[in-house]
């Protein structure tokens, strides 16, 4: 029994890694968001199984505040925030994505590399998968680097938090209640400030486009 | 070699070869009926390479032997590619000839001599569809190479016959690696067999054809082996990835038993597969030619997602 869920777990990790790199690879904002709704589900049911393995209560209530906050209301958020910018539009990348791709290509690997010896020491049920959420949250940094607008770049945020939860509950079986309380309080008010920013940024310079902060110092 | 062997290579090969344009047949008349045309005839391919045959050849008076010889050089290697490939038995005296990367080293060879004799020619669709044809192999092969690679590690061998044994003997168990494995090799077999969001084959559109192009000057019996070759490939291809995927009902044992019992259950897999290839070729639009290599893109990343995940989740 213990076998399959270690498999389940390893199977929602691979998921999760997938997930990153389509979420990379996408080029409609529209998309992006359903991409980081399906992501927080997959988190949400990785989280579940753990919980289940170590019979840790207090991983079914993160899970929980993830399906609300991460699948529900973010996602909500944001598509609101989109249809009231008008900004379903193509998202423009800095660098092609093909080459984008196989950047995130080394990127997971040199995460591999680099999580073998921790979680070497761990004894978690689902210590392989620690790999894969570091790789996660680089290729979300990645992400973050290559898009120049404003909405891609606050998904980008997103996912990054939801692999460094991923990594928690790999790692250590989460971090504690009031931690994980605390920073999925901190995603939400950061969101609402983003939103506020990307409004700002809007009527400023009307355009979503980051690069055009950069002119504020000349004038 | 034993006899039981040159018996089960010999009905691979011949089994192949019957086939192959059978289900070229089966994957055109579902698509054609899930797209709500009437259907060609199921033995329609059949009746087109007999007309071939019976045809005059007609060549180009610039072309060089090069042009004549590369028909039959494709349809043997594509033989060849068919009687490695464990689809009825694995015990094959020829499997120890080629492994996984001599057989992609065997499309290689087939795909440079069709665009060699592709430009030989000297028209404009010859080095056109020959230019595209080697940007989408480039492309292709790697994350073809990556796709056997993840078998390989599982398995601790690049013979495909001990991939094939291995895989079919391990308890049944979830494998992410072979999940991402298995969609990149459908992208990967979509773009080499020239299918519809690489490349449309009913198409003589000069936009956008590709394996069309290459083939362009070629009549008579010449086409008919290309257009068989190009069914062996399909076959070829589809056999490769049930051999990877789906690889139950393939005989192992020494016993004539089992090997009777393996060529309906190909059959029937194959049919399976036929179904699908039509279906993915219906909901799917053909793409623009520049998007090709980050389809293929894909596909590699996926086969290397797999291999990685491999490595390091052991799964």
């Amino acid at each position: 029994m213990q076998g399959m869920f270690g498999q389940l777990i390893n199977l929602f990790a691979s998921v999760l890694l997938l997930l990153s790199f389509a979420m990379l690879a996408q080029r409609r904002v529209v998309t992006l968001i359903d991409l980081f709704m399906l992501q927080g589900a997959t988190l949400v049911a990785a989280t579940t199984v753990v919980g289940v393995v170590t019979h840790q209560p207090h991983l079914y209530l993160s899970a929980a505040l993830t399906l609300l906050l991460k699948v529900a209301l973010i996602p909500w958020l944001l598509h609101r925030v989109i249809r009231q910018l008008n900004v379903r539009w193509d998202v423009e990348t800095l660098i092609n994505i093909p080459t984008t791709l196989l950047l995130g290509i080394v990127l997971v690997i040199f995460a591999f590399n680099l999580a073998l010896p921790i979680s070497q020491l761990s004894s978690s049920v689902a210590r392989g998968t620690l790999g894969i959420a570091l790789a996660g949250v680089l290729l979300s940094f990645l992400m973050m680097i290559t898009r120049s607008k404003a909405v891609s770049q606050v998904i980008g945020f997103l996912s990054m938090e939801n692999c460094l939860f991923f990594a928690a509950t790999s790692a250590t079986y989460g971090m504690p209640l009031v931690v994980e309380l605390g920073i999925a309080l901190d995603v939400l008010v950061g969101i609402l400030i983003l939103g506020v920013f990307m409004f700002q940024l809007r009527e400023r310079f009307d355009s979503l486009d980051i690069r055009h902060i950069e002119k504020l110092k000349e004038d | 070699m034993t006899f039981l062997g040159a018996i089960s290579q010999l009905l691979a090969i011949t089994a192949a070869l019957l086939l192959a344009p059978l289900l070229m047949g089966w994957v055109n008349q579902w698509r054609a009926w899930m797209q709500n045309r009437s259907a060609p005839s199921l033995l329609q391919p059949y009746r087109m390479l007999h007309k071939l045959f019976h045809k005059e050849s007609v060549v180009a008076e610039h072309a060089t032997p090069l042009f004549r010889v590369v028909p039959y050089i494709v349809f043997g290697a594509m033989t060849l590619a068919c009687g490695i490939v464990p689809t009825l038995s694995t015990e094959l005296p020829l499997a120890p000839a080629a492994d996984a990367i001599a057989l992609v080293g065997l499309f290689a060879l087939a795909r440079v001599f069709i665009s060699l004799a592709a430009m030989d020619i000297g028209t404009s669709f010859g080095t056109l569809g020959a230019r595209r044809e080697m940007l989408i192999g480039f492309l292709a092969e790697p994350a073809l190479l990556m796709v056997l690679f993840t078998a390989s590690l599982i398995s601790t061998s690049t013979s495909l016959t001990t991939i094939v044994e291995t895989l079919a003997h391990r308890e049944l168990a979830i494998y992410p690696s072979l999940a991402f494995a298995g969609v990149a090799f459908t992208m990967v077999s979509l773009a080499e067999n020239a299918r519809v969001p690489v490349d449309n084959p009913t198409t003589h559109l000069e936009l956008t054809m590709i394996h069309e192009a290459l083939i362009l000057e070629y009549s008579g019996r010449h086409l008919a082996l290309i257009e068989w070759a190009a069914s062996l490939k399909l076959f070829a291809y589809s056999c490769i990835g049930l051999a990877l995927f789906f690889p139950w009902g393939v005989a192992e044992a020494q016993s004539p038993l089992a090997l009777l019992l393996a060529l309906p259950v190909l059959v029937i897999k194959l049919a399976i597969g036929g179904i699908v290839l039509a279906l993915l070729e219906t909901i799917n639009a053909k793409m623009r030619i520049f998007r090709v290599p980050e389809f293929l893109a894909t596909a590699f990343l996926l086969a290397v997602i797999g291999m990685l995940v491999r490595i390091l989740l052991g799964g």
